[in-house]
């Protein structure tokens, strides 16, 4: 069940670069292929991966407690929502695209045809995909967060400890049995 | 397996394989895919999408801004999956 000490490092060093690359494709939703999904799902593994390369309890303790995430994912919900209630009071209807080629945020005029892209534009879709994309990840890492919690996996310092004492041959036998998970 | 009129009966499951496989095969060699029969609605789509949502990306304009009310009733699907998954295993932690 764990890790060794060459994964749990290459681990620490690819969890950034797995949420930069998931916040790309959530950012650059209306642009190239991608969306709100996808990157939430990306960062999702990252999160995934956060939880094996560190220690569960350590995890929990250090960064992420899992309230967090259901705030997270019920904050991206509310942002759809009032994005689309927002159409009806600004526009014409629910989820009405009133912030397109308005001027303002998002809503540079757009180059028609083939074109590289500008990322200001398509009004009302980069705040939808944010607000999909945070709440799949929330959804996610909570799933995952709960998961782990069932593996009921033990601390770095407890498992220092077992290995130290499988490791001294004169630690009584009564010893060596009363450590590890309670 | 001796019961006459049993699931399990040979002659049964022959019948119910070749019934099978005629039924998976209708879709193989009765439509051509890539040749809708009306394609009038994609090609709308194709044609209008960049100018009327500004975005890039048909797939995004298609998912978030013609077809957005879906996209909200898929995000609460998930919302509330998570919900039952969080109240189901409440107990594992604090």
């Amino acid at each position: 069940m764990t890790l060794g000490l060459i994964g749990r490092n290459a681990g620490r060093l690819l969890v950034p670069l797995i949420f930069i690359f998931g916040f790309y494709i959530v950012v650059h939703g209306h642009i190239t292929p991608g969306g709100g999904f996808q990157g939430g799902a990306v960062i999702a593994t990252g999160v995934a991966l956060l939880l094996v390369s560190y220690y569960y309890r350590d995890c929990l303790e250090r960064f992420i407690p899992i309230t967090n995430f259901k705030l997270v994912e019920s904050a991206g919900l509310m942002l759809y929502i009032c994005t689309a209630l927002a159409g009806i009071v600004v526009g014409s209807g629910l989820l009405f695209n009133w912030l397109n080629a308005s001027g303002g945020l998002f809503g540079h005029p757009v180059a028609y045809g083939v074109n590289p892209g500008d990322l200001f534009t398509a009004g009302t879709i980069p705040i939808l995909n944010f607000a999909i994309g945070i709440e799949v990840f929330g959804a996610l890492s909570v799933v995952t967060l709960i998961m782990f919690a069932g593996l009921q996996e033990k601390t770095q310092q407890e498992e220092d400890a077992e290995a130290a004492e499988s490791a001294a041959p004169l630690v009584s036998k009564r010893k060596k049995g009363k450590g590890g998970r309670k | 397996m001796k019961e006459t009129g049993s699931i399990f009966h040979p002659r049964f499951m022959i019948v119910l394989v070749v019934l099978a496989t005629l039924i998976l095969l209708v879709p193989a060699v009765g439509l051509n895919f890539g040749d809708p029969i009306t394609s009038s609605t994609d090609q709308y789509y194709i044609d209008h999408s960049q100018v009327e949502t500004g975005a890039n990306n048909v797939v995004a304009s298609i998912v978030f801004d013609y077809r957005g009310f879906d996209t909200l009733g898929e995000a609460t699907v998930l919302f509330i999956a998570v919900l039952g998954v969080a109240m189901v295993f409440r107990r594992l932690y604090k």
